[in-house]
C-alpha cells in the first residue's frame, strides 16, 4: 500500500522528529511513504482567519502535490479537517474531490485503514494524559466527545493501549479545548493563555508526566505554557509513542 | 404599508425553502418505577415535600405543617382556611396570606411538576404571594411525562395555566440555592383522591 | 464606529483572579449539570433533532405562523402589535403604558428588552421600571448589563452583591450572606409587585395553534408581573413561534436541562388571555431577525430557545465573560447574531473563538453554531473589516505558503534566527506568544532537510 506524507508546515519547521516517526511507522506498519518535496501547507491559517482567498494558492498548491494518491496521511487532525472540509477556495475539480477525501489524519489512518491493534515495538513506561485536539475529536471524531451521549469511544486510547508498561491519567476535564486555536493563540492572547495553563495544571493533578496527543499545534501551545509555568509535564506526540521513543 | 405588512412582506420574501414538520413520540420508555414513586422524587428533587393525605381533616395536617402560619387561605372546598378568598377584590389582598391552599388537575412524574389554571387558583395570584403552598393531587391523576402532560389539550385552552415544580427559586448569586425567590418559600403536595364532595375526608394512600 | 475588543476586555477580567476561577467552575459545573440529564434520557440526541426541525419547519413558514398567531391572540381578547426595530418596540411600550396612566413597571427576564435598550427610554420618559429577576435586579441596581442570558450576574461575587445593595436598597454592607442578601431583594421587591400598574414578560415560546406565550423562570416573577396588574405586556421576538401545544412537550423538556441541569423550571406559565378587567398586549418583534431570516449561512441562529448551554460550555466565554463580549448576546450564539445588528462594532467577536465546535455538540436545536463562526470570519475579511495588521499578516503568509521556496527560506531562515537571539529580543512586547508562553525551539534541520540529507528520494 502505498500513501503520500503530508508534513504541516509548523511540524516540518518545529517538530520535525513527530514528522520523522510518522514516516517511520507508516513503514513499520508495511505502508511505502511518498514524501512530496514541494509541499507547504493546507491553508488552513489564512482561511481560519477569514481570508480564504489568500488560501487558495496554497490550496491549490497541496492539490497537485497531492493529486493521485489513493492515501494522503498527516500527524494533525486540524489540518486533516481543513483538507476535508474546507478545502474549498480552489475549483473543485474531480481531481481536487479526490485529494480531500483521500485525506487522513494518522490515527484515523492507522486505526480504520490499517487496522492496525499491535505495536510490539513500542514501549512506554511513563503515565500519560491523552490530549485530544478538537479537530480531531469533534470534527474528524477519532473518540467520543463528552457533550454527546452516546456508548465511549477512544481510536487514539485502543492504539495507545497497546503500548508496553503505559499507564494513563484522566484529567478533570479530558476534552475541554486548551485554547491554540490558531491564530486565536496571537490575537486573543490572555485567554488563549489561561486556557492552555489550565490544561496543563489539569494533566498535572492527575498525575501525568507526559501530555500525548495527535495534534502537535495543541502539544506546541501547552508545552509553551508549561516552560513558563516551570510545570513538570512533558510533550510527546503519538506518533512517537507509536513508533517507540521511549521518552 | 404598516409595520405588520412590512414585516409580513419580508418574511414571505426572506423565508428559507419549506422543510416539514415532524411528528413528536410521547416517548414513553421502559421503566418499571411506578408513576406515584417517579413522581414523589421529582418532587423532592426540586425541593418540595410530599406527604400522604391524613386520616383527619385537612385542615389540621395544614397547621401540622405550618404551625406558625396564621392565615390559611383556600381555593378548594376541601380545606376551609382562616381567611376567605374573594375574587371580586384586588389580587394584592392576599399578599398577608401565610399558606394558599389550592388543588392540582394533575401531576407529571417526570419532573415532579403539578399543573394549576385558574380554575384552581380563583385568584391566580394566590399561587404566588402566598409565603407557602398547599397542593392537592389525586395520586391517581399523574401521567408519565411532558409529552402526556401537553396532551391534555383541553386544560391549554385555560387563560391561565402553569406548571409549578417545587417552590420558587434562584441561584443567581454565586450559584448558592435559594428557595423562596420572589414566590412561594415551600411547596407541599398532598396525595389525595378528589371526592365528589370535596370534603376533605379522603382515602388514605400509602 | 469603535470595535468591541473582546481580548483587551478578557484580559482585565483573567487578572480578577477569583472571579474568574468561580466564573470558570460555577459555568463549567452548569454544563456538567446538563451531561447528566442528557444521559439520564436516552431520547436525548432523539429530542434535539426534534426541536431542530420544528424549529426549522417553523422558520420556512413563519409568515404563516405569525399570522396564526395574531388571529388566536386576538380571538383570546388580546392586543397585538408589531414592531420593526428596538425605537418602534419602545415606543409601542410607552403608547400602551401612557394610553393606561401607568407610570410603574414589574418585568420579568427578556433578553429582548435589554437588545431594544428599553429601561432607560422609558426612565427617561418619567416610567419606573423594576426588574424583578435576581439577576437582573443586581445588575440594575449596578447599572451594568447582564452578562449572561440565563444567570445575568454570574460574574460576581456575593461580596460585589452587598456592595451594590448597600448602597442602593440599604442593606447592612458587612452581610454578603447570600440567604440574607436573596431575602433582601424579595423584601424589597415585594411592595413593588402589589402597587405595579403594568408587567412586562419576554416569551420563551408563543404557540401559533392557541396564541398562548410560555413564560420560564426559576423565581415566579412572571406570574407576580402578570397575575397583579390589570396590563401585561408581552415583547415576543418573531423566531420565538413554534407552531402547537403539543411541541411544548419537546422545547420545555430541553430548555432547562440544557440551561441548567434542571429538569424543568420551578414555574413553567401559559399565558393566554387577560384576566377578566385587564389586558394582554402582544409584541411581536423583528429588529434584524427577518433580515437574518434571508441569509443562507446564517438563518439557522433563529432557531435558538435562548437556554445558554453554548455559554456554559464555551472556553473562552467562561474566563472572559459575557460582558467582554459589548453586546446583549454574548458567547458562542452571540458572535453569530451580533454582527447582524452592527457589522464593524463586532467584527472581532467571531475571532474570540478557537472553533473547538463544544457549542455546536450542547446546541438543543442544533444550530451549527461553530460552522456559523467560520463563515462570519469569510464575510468579516470579504468586507474588509479585518483589522490591517492580520489583513496584511495572512496576505503575506498566503504569498510565502503558496511557494515552495519562499516557504522554506522563512523557516530555513527564522530557526537560524530564534537559535541565536537573545531572550529579551525574542520576548519583546510585540511577541503576543511569548506574553505567558516559552517560544518553541528551533531544530537543527527541518523535516524536509533532514529528509534530504537521510532518505534518498524516489525518482
Amino acid at each position: 500500500m502505498k500513501a503520500a506524507l503530508f508534513i504541516p508546515c509548523y511540524v516540518d519547521a518545529l517538530f520535525p522528529e513527530v514528522a520523522i516517526a510518522t514516516l517511520e511507522l507508516l513503514e513499520r506498519l508495511g505502508v511505502e511513504v511518498d514524501y512530496p518535496l514541494e509541499q507547504t501547507c493546507c491553508g488552513q491559517p489564512m482561511a481560519n482567519s477569514g481570508c480564504e482567498k489568500d488560501a487558495a494558492a496554497t490550496e491549490q498548491l497541496f492539490a497537485k502535490n497531492f493529486a493521485g494518491y489513493e492515501y494522503i496521511v498527516a500527524p494533525s487532525g486540524s489540518c486533516t479537517h481543513h483538507v476535508r472540509e474546507h478545502l474549498t477556495a480552489i475549483p473543485q475539480t474531480p481531481a481536487v474531490a479526490k485529494v480531500r477525501r483521500s485525506t487522513y489524519e494518522l490515527v484515523e489512518f492507522v486505526h480504520d485503514v490499517l487496522g492496525t491493534r499491535a505495536f510490539p515495538w513500542a514501549e512506554f513506561r511513563h503515565t500519560v494524559g491523552l490530549h485530544n485536539g478538537c479537530s480531531s475529536l469533534r470534527a474528524l471524531r477519532t473518540a467520543s466527545a463528552s457533550e454527546i451521549a452516546e456508548p465511549a469511544f477512544s481510536k487514539p486510547m485502543t492504539l495507545l493501549s497497546q503500548v508496553k508498561g503505559i499507564k494513563f491519567a484522566m484529567p478533570e476535564r479530558p476534552d475541554e479545548c486548551c485554547g491554540f486555536g490558531g491564530t486565536f493563540s496571537v490575537f486573543e492572547e490572555p485567554v488563549s493563555a489561561r486556557m492552555g495553563q489550565d490544561k496543563v495544571s489539569d494533566h498535572a493533578r492527575a498525575g501525568a508526566e507526559y501530555i500525548v496527543s495527535a495534534d502537535m499545534s495543541c502539544l506546541m501551545h501547552q508545552k509553551g505554557c508549561a516552560e513558563r509555568m516551570g510545570a513538570p509535564v512533558k510533550f510527546i506526540h503519538i506518533a512517537q509513542v507509536l513508533n517507540g521513543t521511549k521518552a | 404599508m404598516s409595520a405588520r405588512e412590512d414585516i409580513l412582506a419580508r418574511v414571505r420574501k426572506n423565508q428559507p425553502a419549506p422543510t416539514g414538520l415532524p411528528a413528536v413520540p410521547t416517548f414513553d420508555g421502559d421503566s418499571t418505577v411506578p408513576l406515584l414513586e417517579r413522581f414523589k422524587a421529582g418532587v423532592v428533587r426540586m425541593g418540595g415535600k410530599v406527604v400522604a393525605a391524613p386520616d383527619g381533616p385537612l385542615d389540621a395536617l395544614i397547621r401540622s405543617l405550618h404551625p406558625e402560619a396564621r392565615v390559611v387561605c383556600s381555593a378548594t372546598a376541601a380545606v376551609a382556611g382562616t381567611y376567605p378568598l374573594d375574587p371580586s377584590r384586588p389580587p394584592a389582598q392576599l399578599d398577608g396570606v401565610d399558606v394558599g391552599v389550592v388543588r392540582a388537575v394533575f401531576g407529571v412524574a417526570e419532573t415532579g411538576s403539578v399543573w394549576l389554571t385558574g380554575a384552581q387558583f380563583k385568584v391566580n395570584a394566590l399561587g404566588f404571594l402566598s409565603q407557602h403552598l398547599v397542593v392537592l393531587l389525586d395520586p391517581a391523576r399523574i401521567v408519565a411525562n411532558m409529552h402526556h402532560a401537553y396532551r391534555e389539550r383541553a386544560q391549554f385552552d385555560a387563560p391561565y395555566g402553569v406548571f409549578m415544580t417545587g417552590p420558587s427559586a434562584t441561584a443567581d448569586i454565586e450559584g448558592v440555592l435559594i428557595h423562596g425567590a420572589q414566590g412561594i418559600r415551600s411547596l407541599t403536595v398532598v396525595l389525595e383522591a378528589a371526592t365528589s364532595s370535596g370534603s376533605g375526608s379522603s382515602r388514605r394512600v400509602p | 464606529m469603535k470595535r468591541i475588543d473582546h481580548s483587551e476586555a478578557s484580559s482585565k477580567f483573567i487578572k480578577a483572579k477569583d472571579h474568574l476561577e468561580f466564573h470558570d467552575k460555577r459555568l463549567w459545573d452548569l454544563r456538567k449539570k446538563r451531561d447528566r440529564e442528557s444521559e439520564h434520557l436516552p431520547e436525548w440526541e432523539e429530542l434535539r433533532t426534534l426541536a431542530s426541525a420544528i424549529k426549522e419547519h417553523t422558520l420556512t413558514h413563519l409568515a404563516d405562523y405569525l399570522e396564526e398567531f395574531e388571529r388566536n391572540a386576538i380571538a383570546n381578547g388580546a392586543t397585538v402589535h408589531w414592531a420593526r426595530d428596538a425605537a418602534e418596540h419602545n415606543q409601542i411600550v410607552l403608547d400602551i403604558l401612557q394610553a393606561n396612566g401607568a407610570r410603574t413597571l414589574v418585568k420579568a427576564k427578556s433578553m429582548l428588552t435589554d437588545e431594544c435598550e428599553m429601561r432607560p427610554f422609558l426612565e427617561t420618559r418619567g416610567i419606573e421600571v423594576m426588574e424583578t429577576d435576581l439577576g437582573e435586579r443586581i445588575q440594575q441596581l449596578d447599572d451594568e448589563p447582564p452578562s449572561h442570558i440565563v444567570v445575568p450576574a454570574v460574574h460576581k461575587l456575593r461580596g460585589d452583591v452587598a456592595r451594590v445593595f448597600a448602597e442602593k436598597i440599604g442593606t447592612d454592607p458587612a452581610n454578603s450572606d447570600v440567604h440574607y442578601l436573596a431575602e433582601s431583594q424579595r423584601t424589597h421587591t415585594r411592595p413593588y409587585f402589589l402597587r405595579a400598574e403594568a408587567g412586562m414578560t419576554g416569551a420563551n415560546f408563543a404557540v401559533a395553534e392557541t396564541g398562548t406565550v410560555v413564560v420560564c423562570t426559576n423565581e415566579g416573577n412572571a406570574d407576580l408581573s402578570v397575575n397583579l396588574p390589570k396590563l401585561h405586556i408581552a415583547s415576543v421576538g418573531v423566531e420565538k413561534v413554534i407552531p402547537k401545544i403539543e411541541h411544548l412537550g419537546v422545547f420545555v423538556r430541553m430548555l432547562s436541562r440544557s440551561a441548567l441541569g434542571s429538569p424543568i423550571t420551578q414555574l413553567t406559565s401559559h399565558f393566554r388571555a387577560p384576566r377578566p378587567g385587564a389586558q394582554m398586549h402582544v409584541i411581536l418583534v423583528d429588529n434584524g431577525r427577518v433580515e437574518r431570516l434571508g441569509m443562507a449561512d446564517f438563518w439557522p441562529s433563529l432557531k435558538c430557545i435562548r437556554c445558554g448551554a453554548c455559554m456554559n460550555t464555551c472556553p473562552v466565554y467562561r474566563r472572559s465573560g459575557g460582558l467582554s463580549y459589548g453586546a446583549t448576546y454574548s458567547g458562542p450564539i452571540g458572535v453569530i447574531i451580533d454582527p447582524t445588528f452592527n457589522l464593524r462594532k463586532f467584527s472581532l467577536l467571531p475571532f474570540a473563538s478557537t472553533l473547538n465546535g463544544s457549542c455546536t455538540s450542547v446546541c438543543p436545536v442544533r444550530i451549527n453554531i461553530h460552522e456559523q463562526i467560520y463563515k462570519w470570519r469569510q464575510v468579516i475579511a470579504e468586507r474588509n473589516q479585518l483589522p490591517i495588521v492580520k489583513q496584511e499578516a495572512m496576505r503575506a503568509a498566503g504569498k510565502v505558503l503558496a511557494s515552495p521556496r519562499l516557504y522554506r527560506a522563512a523557516a530555513e531562515a527564522a530557526n537560524a534566527g530564534i537559535s541565536k537571539l537573545p531572550r529579551m529580543v525574542v520576548y519583546n512586547p510585540l511577541n503576543a506568544w511569548g506574553r505567558q508562553r516559552e517560544v518553541p525551539d528551533a531544530p537543527l534541520l527541518t523535516f524536509r532537510q533532514w529528509y534530504l540529507k537521510f532518505r534518498s528520494p524516489k525518482k
